[in-house]
Parts: structure tokens; sequence; C-alpha cells
């Protein structure tokens, strides 16, 4: 799977993990990823520590799920990221909507 | 269609065999099986049956006269043409060379003597399934060739609309180069360019995710927006928050569109940039290092209005720079190991020019020789734009057709913006509005959004916001003039900035008379070098001395009043 998600202790978080290219063929496992994720969780780290790739249309996938988790008052926090996947956050500028670690 | 009631339809079989009894007997169990025969006593007759009667199924024997088995069935084959009539050949052959050469000639199978009932029945059966299937996909191909036609015809109408909302604007001045298919509509890409009314030039490019028919659809508004507000005088911020809002409203949310909005401005060497998620810009400078143009805000169409910031970068130009825009596919052009391009090759290609080369000609051999094709994706846009003297250059076209309506001649307005309004709306589009509704002005949209901005900039930047124009011409305080314009246009308050109008039918044409009064300090006109001087040669490269040269050029008459935030001028417009 290039796609795994776990909780994190405490419950609140829903930890996304991403293998490999995330574009478009995982669309629909990043949907759901987080569309089945349960009501009590609060906040969602993206874990792209196993990324090898970003394209536009994970952005595009990002921003659903920013939506998704309330929009403006969303907790998403992508993590880990190689540099190539940052390069392309940062021109994007995308750490203006996403906690980027 | 109903594929079981059509495998048990009744078939039309053609059968060929020289032997009278052997004839007899397979026409009669064919026919007992409910299907229709024409029978044939050698090849030729064969060929001729098949021709007039289109059987379904072909059953022949393979050694017959006048034309034998083998013969026959080449000549039914060509004439059946795409159509699959499966040809079975009727045989007592058992030489594994002879019934090799019956399948070259054309054969689906064999069926051997003596006929058993039973054999033949399923032979047949078999043969028929294979036809079908054959006949169903080849009307199914035959039907995705119609509707792929169908589609393609339909783009080409989208596109011709398309491309008279989209068109290239200015793309094909002199001073502008560029690649890429602004105009496909199959690629993500979009590049626009109108002149300004008051001179200079405004250019979009942009970058949709995703490809074909969303991102078409998304960049319409787009040209739109840009080209209608482009014209009408507003400046780069506005427009990209016009096109940011409409985006947000109409793309779902996972779609947006990267892009860069340029403003140049030629008479004061000026541009002003803004970059939302395209790749670094370049401005290639002639006696300076170049400068990165990185992207600092988010892509279109992602924030709401009140957090998407508009502010561009000013930068001061010299003749001759140069500014390289692109979309990511110069990064993603890829070479045989896979390799992209990447931001290291844009770089290297920029460094490494030569001063006779051009920027835009070095970076796209850079690539060629890099990918080793001379063609790339369509969704690669590169322009270039080069900093001229505007006098070599066309300007707008002369407005839209001119109204067969009347319109006023007759008429005064007063428009005055106060406080924080100051700092947050330009009112030049509007006011050039009212004025085109005259229709002897409309020829000259120019020369008054020119007189207006003048004007209007004099009296805010030097009037209300007291910003001493010698700033601009150093290095260093071009950047405060800016840096200080921005903040204290974020405190104006307790300020105005009143524009009256009056129009007048005159014998010749007409008078248009505007007073533009500030609430500012003024200036001391009366020892200005400019207004004393009665040549219109200019003693240094003053901006406002500048912006009086070209009131006095266009304008019939230019008075100052008060302690000079009192501005009235003349303007007479002929039949």
């Amino acid at each position: 799977m290039p796609i795994q998600t776990r909780r994190s202790r405490d419950g609140q978080t829903q930890i996304i993990k991403i293998e490999g290219r995330f574009d478009f063929s995982t669309h629909q496992a990043f949907r759901d990823a987080y569309e089945h994720s349960g009501k009590d969780v609060c906040g969602y780290v993206v874990d792209l520590s196993e990324a090898t790739y970003l394209d536009s249309s994970a952005l595009g996938m990002l921003l659903l799920l920013r939506d998704h988790a309330g929009g403006d008052n969303a907790r998403i926090v992508i993590e880990n990221c190689n540099n190539d996947v940052r390069k392309i956050l940062t021109i994007s500028n995308f750490e203006q909507l996403f906690t980027i670690r | 269609m109903d594929e079981s009631a059509a495998e048990s339809d009744p078939l039309k079989i053609l059968i060929a065999d020289d032997s009278d009894s052997d004839r007899l007997i397979l026409k009669t169990m064919l026919n007992r099986l409910g299907h229709q025969v024409l029978d044939a006593a050698d090849g030729q007759e064969a060929v001729a049956l098949f021709r007039s009667g289109a059987p379904d199924i072909v059953l022949l024997d393979a050694r017959m006269p006048a034309m034998d088995g083998m013969e026959a069935a080449r000549e039914i084959k060509r004439l059946a043409g795409e159509r699959l009539v499966p040809l079975v050949f009727i045989t007592s052959l058992s030489d594994a060379e002879d019934l090799a050469r019956c399948l070259e000639a054309g054969g689906d199978g064999f069926l051997s003597k003596p006929y058993n009932r039973v054999m033949i029945k399923a032979k047949v059966n078999a043969f028929n399934r294979m036809r079908l299937m054959h006949q169903a996909l080849s009307d199914q191909r035959d039907l995705m060739h119609e509707r792929n036609r169908q589609l393609l015809e339909e783009q080409h109408v989208a596109r011709r609309v398309f491309d008279n909302v989209a068109h290239t604007g200015c793309l094909n001045a002199p001073n502008i180069r560029y690649h890429g298919s602004p105009l496909s509509v199959f690629s993500g890409d979009v590049l626009f360019a109108s002149p300004r009314p008051a001179g200079g030039m405004l250019i979009f490019t942009g970058d949709f995710t995703g490809h074909g028919l969303p991102a078409a659809i998304g960049a319409m508004p787009i040209a739109e927006t840009f080209y209608g507000m482009a014209s009408k005088g507003f400046d780069g911020s506005d427009i990209l928050q016009e096109i940011n809002q409409k985006l947000v409203r109409i793309l779902p949310k996972d779609m947006f569109c990267c892009g860069a909005m340029v403003e140049a401005d030629f008479a004061q060497n000026q541009l002003r940039v803004w970059n939302g998620g395209l790749p670094d810009g370049w401005l290639v400078r002639s006696s300076a290092a170049n400068y990165r143009l990185p992207s600092r805000h988010l892509p279109l169409g992602i924030l709401n209005a009140d957090q998407f910031n508009a502010e561009m970068e000013a930068i001061r130009t010299r003749p001759g720079d140069r500014l390289l825009l692109m979309t990511d596919g110069v990064l993603e052009c890829s070479n045989e190991k896979g390799q992209f391009f990447g931001e290291q090759g844009v770089r290297r290609a920029v460094e490494d020019l030569g001063s006779a080369r051009h920027p835009f000609d070095t970076l796209m051999a850079g690539i060629r020789r890099f990918t080793g094709r001379k063609k790339f994706g369509d969704d690669l846009t590169l322009c270039c734009l080069e900093m001229v003297d505007e006098a070599g250059l066309v300007t707008l076209a002369e407005g839209a057709a001119p109204s067969t309506l009347a319109g006023p001649t007759e008429w005064k307005c007063v428009y005055e913006i106060q406080g924080s309004t100051l700092g947050e709306f330009s009112p030049l589009p509007l006011m050039l509005h009212i004025c085109m509704e005259v229709p002897g002005l409309r020829r000259k949209s120019g020369e008054i959004y020119t007189l207006l901005s003048e004007l209007y900039n004099n009296a805010l930047e030097h009037g209300v916001l007291e910003l001493p124009s010698d700033w601009k011409y150093t290095p260093e305080g071009f950047g405060r003039y800016y840096s200080e314009r921005s903040t204290r246009l974020c405190e104006v308050s307790g300020h105005y900035i009143r524009f009256s109008f009056h129009h007048e039918p005159m014998q010749w044409g007409g008078r248009l008379k505007v007073v533009c009064e500030d609430s500012g300090q003024g200036f001391d006109f009366q020892n200005h070098p400019v207004l004393q001087a009665t040549e219109m040669a200019q003693s240094g490269p003053r901006y406002s001395g500048r912006g009086l040269v070209l009131l006095k050029r266009l304008a019939e008459s230019i008075r100052f009043h008060e302690q000079g935030n009192r501005v009235e001028i003349a303007y007479d417009w002929y039949f």
C-alpha cells in the first residue's frame, strides 16, 4: 500500500504516510485515508518521509484535506519532506496554509 | 443487440462442392438447422454467389474445377474486406502441408468429409460466434471513431470561441518573445499580454493544475478579466484580485492556477511583478547582476479575497533589461536518462549568457540540447519581455468601435475619495469610464488615461503621501520610495483627492476641463524648472518633472492654484 494511516497515541491525530510517488494515482487512497478517519480526529499529520515525488495534483489533494479538516481552522502538519518535495511546497508557498516541518 | 438471439438467428450460408450428391446432403442438413443456403458447383460460381448473395459463412470444397477452393478463398476474402466472413474448407485432405495451404489462402478452419450433422452444427455455431464477436468489436470501434471525430469537431468549435476570448493580445509586440501554445485548449498553460491605456504593458502567464477541458474552462474567465480590466486601465494588483476571486468561486477545491503578473512601465523604466507558484522569474540585466523573482505567494484560486495578497514587487530597470518568465514545464523537461532540466538548468543558461545572445534563445537552446528534442510537450511556456523605449512600440489600438449612440456632451461631475479609501482603491478606471461616455473622447482613451493618472498619482504620492520624487533616482531610494509608499498608504487619514470634470461641446469638437485638488501641502510651482521653461527640455530625470511635461504636452492648458495642490487642465478634442 502506498498510503498507510494510523492514529496518534492520544487518538486525536490521524497520521497519513505516503510512500513513493504522491500524484493522481493515489487520489482515491488519499481521500479514503482522511474521509473515514472518524469524528474524534482533530488534526492531521501527512508524513512524507517515504514520498519521492509530489506533483500539482498532490497539492490539490492537500487542499482537499485542508477543506475537509475545516479550511482556515484546519490543523495539518506536513512532515519529513525530502528536498525535492520541500521545494515544490515552497514554490507554491504552501507553508502559508500548512505547518511544514 | 441481444447477442443470444443473434446467435440463433438463421444464417445465410454459401456452400461450394463439385460433387452434386455431397452438395445436396450438406444443403439439406443446413436447411434443417434453419439456415438459408446458396450453393455453387465450382469456385467461379461460388465467388459470383458471394458477390450477389453476401452470405454470413462460407463452406468451400478445397478441390473443385473451374476455380479451385484455394483461389476462390483468396478472392472471397478480398471481396469481404474488413468484414469477417468465416471461411471453412470442406476437405478429405489430411496432409499437413495441404491443410496449411488452405489456411494460408484465407481459410479459418476445416470440416472433414464425410459430413456429420452434429459436427456441422457445432462448427457453424462456433464460427458464427466468432463472426458476431468480430462484428461487435468493429461496430464499437466505428462508434468510437465517430464519437472521437465528433469530440474533436466540438473541440475545434470550442477552440474558436476560446481563441476569441483568450486571444494573444499584444504578444506579437517586438519586445516580447515566447514559446508555448498559449491558445492550446489542451494544455494547462495560458499566456496573455495587453498594452495599457497610458502606455506600458501587462503580461499574465499561468499554469492550471490539470489539463484539457477543465483547465481551458478556468482559462476563459481569466482571459476575459485580464483583457477587460487591462484595457480599462486597472493595474496588475486589481486584476490579480479579481482573477483570484473568480477562480476561488468557480474552481473545485483541488484546482488552482499558478501564475505571474507583470506590469511594465517603459516610460519610468520600472517593472512590477507578482509570482504565485511559478518557478523563479529572472530579470537579465546588462549592467548589473541578474535578479531573481521567486514565487512569494500562493497560487491563484486558493485564498479568499480577505487573505489574498496582490502586492507586486517594484523593480527599477534599464532599457535592454529582459525579464524571463516560465511555467514548470521548463523545469520538468527531461532527458533520455529521465533527469529534469530543473532550476540548475535555467540558472546555468541565464548565467552563461554571452553579451550578444538573447536569454530567450539561450534558454531554448539549453532546453533543446538537454532534451535532445526539437519539440516539447504542450504545457511548457516561456516568455521574455524586453524593456524598451516606448516610442518604438505599437500602442493600444484605438479602443472599441465607436458607438452609434450620441453620448453626453454637456456635463459636470465631481468625484472625491477620502481617508483610508485612498490607500485601498484607485479611482482611475471609474473616472476613465465616465469620460469614455463622450464619443469624441473615446478615441483618445490613452491620452485621457495618461492625464488622469498623472494628476492622480501626483496628488497621491507627492500631495497626500508627501513622498519626495528624487528618492526614486538612486537604487537605495527606489526601494525606500516604494516601501514608504506602502507604509504611508496604510496610515492615510483625514486626506482627500477631488476630481471635478466639466465637459462642453465646442465648434471644433469638445473641451474637457479637469480640476484635481488634494489636501496635501502643495509645491512651489512658481519656481519649478519645468513650469518656467519656455522649451520643454528637461533639466533632469525628475519624475514629477516628467509628469508635468506630459501634462503640458497633452493638455491645451495647465494651471496651478492655491499652494500648488489644485491643478486645472483643459483638454480639447476635434471632430
